[in-house]
């Protein structure tokens, strides 16, 4: 771990102020993701910023539209009452991120950027294109177990490894951000990016930029909602791969359906192919099963991941029969 | 044989709290980390990046310059350990070769080997300057992937010099019988390297009292072991060594061996003149501190169509280093555990440039359990017989490999407790048939055994003016409660409540007692405690002289700081007068104990029987154990409550063996990839489902006066087969590589 400068503003508008200062600076919400990577060497700023304690961690509810706040904690989320009955996806996925020692600690802004869990990224002594561009992908031709089967590069084929953001994206949610230059609204979709030629950027994020909220539209999906995770262990491990389902069913036929994955790609992977093969159609499991052949379209393994191309539409099929209730 | 218990109506047996478990709880017990000696300083060490080959440069410039350094020692400007030039394995280990010589000279022999440790003021800024240290290497080819160097396994050194050592080859009948059997398998079993990783992390406090006087406060299993090795390493009399290792936070093996950073604490701590803290990072403990190693197996086996086993063929290939040879019992077990006319039993180790591992929980025997007990599953499968019938088809009386007699053995007890609370009757023949709605549900079980060891220990016991009576011995306690049972032997064999006896350990002062290894503890150091007892009542005795010359040392009653006899309690005396007697000193006695000629004539062995029930998901693949229940046969349970805690253990380590651990090593760059506690999954709470412990509970008075056998091994011996073996009866599908991951059941 390397010496750093602490400071802890109190409004936001001087954390922006304070992380455009100073290049090589950080903010720090819950510390959970980036403390760990500054004991390994992984990330080394110079400055943190403490935004924890700043007034963005509310929770609101107006027109239709959840508000929560980046600093809202992971716990408080998955817990409230509103969010339980109103987005019970989401909660879903946040009680299966991590353990509940971390959800204390993590925030929601946290959670959206935390980064990949590729152990080639956390090792410094191995290459790796994301942490020290053009040292090369050591996942590429190494231990590629948990890696990316959509989306990836020959630069970096890593996961995104957050729970939340798989429900968030299949939620529609947006995220607000302030900066430098001003407040802007992202969808949830196009936060998170694809490696490409650039995998050291995770987000299409500008330099500076501080998430204040995410927003979350009620929708139907109140009932008929399931995050499946398919792990190594009962809890506290990332996924193999999720399914993060919701349907709104009527007499059962779909009226409407979000089908997203976690695990597969540097991004939470939102399936609108296979979301429009359900609709109109009977809640059944033949139903279901096309419609995981429909997402899993274009998906490609390596050496050590090509289990995720049985187990990613099996978890499709067996998250939607959890979301109905088919046997 | 005498069916007797030694202690009646005592305390043995009960389920007594531990005595320390208030200092545990509230944070008083202290750890090796946890001293607080004036003028401290913190050590933090630097791993090499390759493999294998040579440093050709380091530079510590940066890093000596660095705020708050005192020193950077590296191979280059490091005090020579005088007991380097010639060092050889100590007494410890059964290794053969030469431990790793840390700071010795610029050679690399495996990924993460220490070569510069940074001393300063705050481990911040220790850690600190180690990132600033630069080194260059001069890389040698490096082979560390298990399967591509196979052909370079060897017979250990031990084996070949006596072709009766129990790593020899080995035949009994016709080599290779198993394969003139009307039925018969061949099948190889993998199980990965797993990671020694208990809660408490490798830590040493070093200090040099005086510069021939060094005391350590060293995470070790034995204090008297580390004590002579560190003595030898710097030449000083042992007594001027001192280990101190009073609270352990869980071991299973890795406190057996002394690793490299021990000695680069030590060597730091003399550079700089001040007492060197230095605590192992989480990651450092999957390189620096041994390991259970990646084991290859293959197993033949053949049976007559009625079940009678003809011959078993057991071989096994376990990793080493390039520097030491590190061997166990992973194929002994296959000679004795079941009645067969033909035994052959191979074991090699394959030296790979990776660290050197060590004995972890159930050492080789959980290893060969694996094979041995799924191969008997795979068997009884193959001849459509229960996989319980089929192994009391080959139960044995005596000792198949020696034909001795067992000193005990209620392995069929152990069957049929296991099978009544598993519930073994819901268990289908068939595999995949028994289904609850997404889930397959199965059975298995799982033998396991360990021999019941005794070796010397002694003892002291002393009897304070106040009648409390204090034990010591140079044992350890890494978790079962060690100190616990002892103050449970001693207070019956002193007749006396447990709250007058105190019992203390890990410390080197002590009188000498083995490492706390191979289950033996209970049944070495306590035998030994149970001597002092008897001695110290003795010379109570002799001191009274005519009071109680009627009635023998052991009629005494000790109440308080009084002293009568059982059958006169007329006849007593004060013991404030003994103590004038003794010459105004405290009454103390320190015995050896040592095990007899009984091993000459018996066979002894604790067995386990693991039984589970497991849910495997159709789709996804995933497992969950839902009901397991351990069976020991472990003797006389001196506390139900710590040698339960301890098949409860076993038995999640065996979940863990079983379906999540597993290290992997990324062999371009010769470097493990999994080396978190995220990234390497041992069994959280959520993966123990209920567990049900069973004891036979009959004393073994062959083994030693208490009638122990030992329980920390076979807790999780057998425990690993067992979920394969369900695993398999749930779905159909057979997975010989451990851990069974969701993708191999998909
Ligand atoms: C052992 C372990 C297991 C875990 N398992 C899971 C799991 O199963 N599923 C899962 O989803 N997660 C898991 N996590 C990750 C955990 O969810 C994240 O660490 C956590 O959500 C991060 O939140 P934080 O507030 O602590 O972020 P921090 O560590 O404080 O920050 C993370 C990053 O986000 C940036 N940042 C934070 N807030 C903002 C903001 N408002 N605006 C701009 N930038 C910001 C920081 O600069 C930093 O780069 C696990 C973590 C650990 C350590
Ligand atoms: S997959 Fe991405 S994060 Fe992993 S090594 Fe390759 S570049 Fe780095």
């Amino acid at each position: 771990m390397n010496q750093f400068q602490y400071v802890r503003p109190s409004k936001p508008k001087a954390a922006i102020d304070a992380r455009a200062k100073d290049q090589n600076s950080q903010f720090i919400a819950g510390g959970t993701n980036l403390l760990d990577l500054m004991k390994r060497g992984v990330m080394n700023p110079e400055r943190l910023i403490d935004i924890s304690r700043l007034p963005l961690d509310k929770l609101e509810r107006e027109n239709n539209t959840f508000r929560i706040g980046s600093m809202a904690l992971n716990a408080t989320v998955a817990d409230d009452k509103q969010v339980l009955e109103k987005l019970p996806l989401l909660a879903q996925a946040l009680n299966a991120g991590a353990s509940a020692q971390l959800r204390n600690m993590a925030t929601i802004g946290g959670n959206m950027l935390q980064r990949t869990r590729c152990p080639y990224f956390y090792d410094t002594a191995l290459p790796c294109n994301k942490r020290e561009p053009g040292s090369g992908c050591g996942a590429l031709e190494g231990y590629n177990r948990m890696h990316a089967i959509f989306g990836f590069s020959d630069k970096c084929i890593a996961v995104h490894p957050s729970d939340m953001s798989v429900a968030l994206v299949a939620l529609d949610a947006t995220v607000l951000v302030s900066g430098p230059k001003g407040d802007r609204r992202i969808p949830f979709g196009e936060l998170h990016r694809l490696p490409g030629d650039m995998p050291q950027k995770d987000t299409t994020l500008e330099p500076g930029e501080l998430i204040t909220a995410v927003e979350v539209p009620e929708g139907p999906f109140t009932k008929n909602v399931h995050y499946l995770k398919v792990r190594e262990r009962a809890s506290y491990a990332f996924a193999l791969v999720s399914v993060a389902a919701a349907l709104q069913l009527e007499n059962n036929i779909i009226k409407d359906a979000r089908l997203a994955m976690g695990g597969v790609a540097h991004k939470p992977w939102r399936l609108t192919e296979a979301e429009k093969s359900l609709v109109g159609k009977p809640a059944t499991e033949a139903t279901f099963q096309a419609a995981a052949a429909i997402a899993m379209q274009g998906a490609k393994a390596f050496k050590h991941n090509a289990y995720k191309l049985k187990l990613g539409p099996n978890a499709i099929v067996q998250a939607l029969k959890n979301a109905t209730n088919v046997a | 044989m005498n069916e007797q218990p030694l202690f009646k109506d005592g305390v043995v047996g009960d389920r007594m709290n531990r005595v320390d478990g208030r200092l545990k709880v509230t944070g008083a017990a202290q750890y090796s980390a946890e001293y607080q000696l004036p003028g401290l300083v913190h050590g933090f060490l630097v791993g090499s990046t390759i493999a294998k080959g040579r440093i050709k440069s380091i530079d510590t410039k940066a890093a000596e310059r660095a705020p708050g350094v005192l020193a950077v020692i590296t191979h280059v400007n490091s005090i020579k350990v005088p007991g380097f030039a010639n060092r050889s394995q100590p007494d410890e280990p059964p290794t053969a070769g030469q431990p790793l010589r840390v700071f010795h000279d610029e050679k690399i022999l495996f990924n993460d080997q220490p070569i510069a440790i940074v001393v300063a003021d705050t481990l911040e800024r220790a850690r600190y300057a180690a990132g600033l240290v630069k080194t260059q290497y001069e890389a040698d080819q490096h082979a560390t992937n298990f399967n591509a160097h196979m052909d370079r396994a060897k017979v250990p050194a031990q084996a070949k010099k006596n072709p009766k050592s129990p790593q020899a080859d080995h035949d009994r009948g016709q080599v290779d019988g198993y394969k003139t059997a009307p039925v018969k398998l061949e099948m190889e079993y993998v199980i990965p390297t797993e990671m020694h990783n208990p809660m408490e992390l490798q830590s040493i406090i070093a200090h040099w009292e005086a510069p021939d006087k060094l005391t350590v406060y060293d995470k070790v299993q034995a204090v008297k072991g580390t004590q002579r090795a560190f003595a030898k390493d710097w030449g000083i009399p042992e007594q001027n060594v001192k280990v101190i290792a009073t609270f352990v936070g869980g071991a299973f093996g890795n406190g057996l061996h002394n690793w490299p950073h021990e000695t680069a604490a030590i060597i730091a701590a003399k550079t700089v003149n001040r007492p060197v803290k230095l605590v192992l990072t989480r990651e450092q403990m999957f390189t620096m501190v041994g390991y259970r190693p990646y084991t290859w197996q293959r197993i033949g086996i053949g049976a007559t169509p009625d079940g009678k086993l003809v011959g078993i063929t057991h071989e096994a290939t376990g990793q080493t280093s390039t520097y030491e040879d590190f061997t166990e019992s992973t194929v002994q077990q296959t000679r004795m555990m079941y009645q067969s006319p033909n035994i052959s039993t191979r074991y090699r180790i394959l030296p790979l440039d990776i660290s050197t591992p060590i004995w972890m929980r159930g050492p080789g025997e959980a290893t060969g359990a694996f094979a041995l007990e799924s191969a008997m599953d795979e068997l009884a499968h193959a001849l459509n017989l229960d996989p319980m019938e089929f192994r009391l088809r080959n139960y044995t009386d005596t000792d198949p490999d020696n034909g001795k007699p067992w000193s005990t053995k209620y392995l069929k007890e152990c069957y049929q407790m296991g099978a009544e609370r598993i519930g073994w009757k819901n268990r289908q023949m068939q595999p995949g048939t028994n289904k609850q709605g997404d889930w397959l549900v199965g059975y298995g079980m799982g033998v396991g055994t360990f021999g019941a060891n005794r070796g010397s220990a002694k003892a002291g016991a002393r009897m304070l003016a106040n009648g409390t009576v204090v034990l010591q011995s140079a044992t350890t306690d890494i978790g079962p409660g060690t100190g616990t049972v002892m103050v449970q032997l001693a207070a019956d064999a002193l007749g006396m409540p447990p709250e007058k006896v105190r019992f203390e350990l890990g410390n080197s002062l002590f009188p000498d007692a083995p490492s706390q290894g191979g289950s033996a503890t209970v049944n070495t150091v306590g035998s030994a405690v149970v001597a002092a007892c008897a001695a110290l009542k003795e010379k109570l005795y002799q001191l009274a002289g005519s009071t109680f010359s009627a009635a023998k040392p052991a009629d005494i009653v000790i109440k308080g700081t009084q002293l009568s006899l059982a059958n006169n309690a007329s006849a007593k005396v004060a013991y404030a007068d003994l103590i004038k007697q003794n010459n105004g000193q405290e009454v103390a006695v320190v015995t050896e104990s040592k095990p007899g000629n009984e091993r000459q004539k018996y066979s002894m062995y604790s067995f386990s029987v693991h039984f589970v029930e497991v849910h495997v998901h159709q789709l996804t693949g995933e497992v969950r154990v839902k009901k397991m229940v351990a069976c020991a046969d472990a003797g006389t349970i001196v506390n139900h409550k710590t040698a339960g805690n301890q098949m409860l253990g076993g038995a999640v380590g065996g979940i863990g063996m079983a379906l999540t651990e597993g290290a992997m090593i990324d062999d371009r760059f010769g470097r493990y990839v999994t080396k978190d506690l995220a990234d390497y999954h041992v069994p959280v709470h959520a993966d123990a489902p209920a567990i049900e412990v069973a004891f036979v509970d009959k004393p073994d008075l062959i083994v030693d006066p208490m009638g122990t056998k030992g329980i920390g091994e076979i807790a999780i011996i057998g425990a690993a087969p067992a979920i394969a073996n369900a695993v398999f009866n749930a779905t159909g599908k057979r997975i010989r590589e451990l851990p069974i991951t969701p993708d191999k059941l998909i």
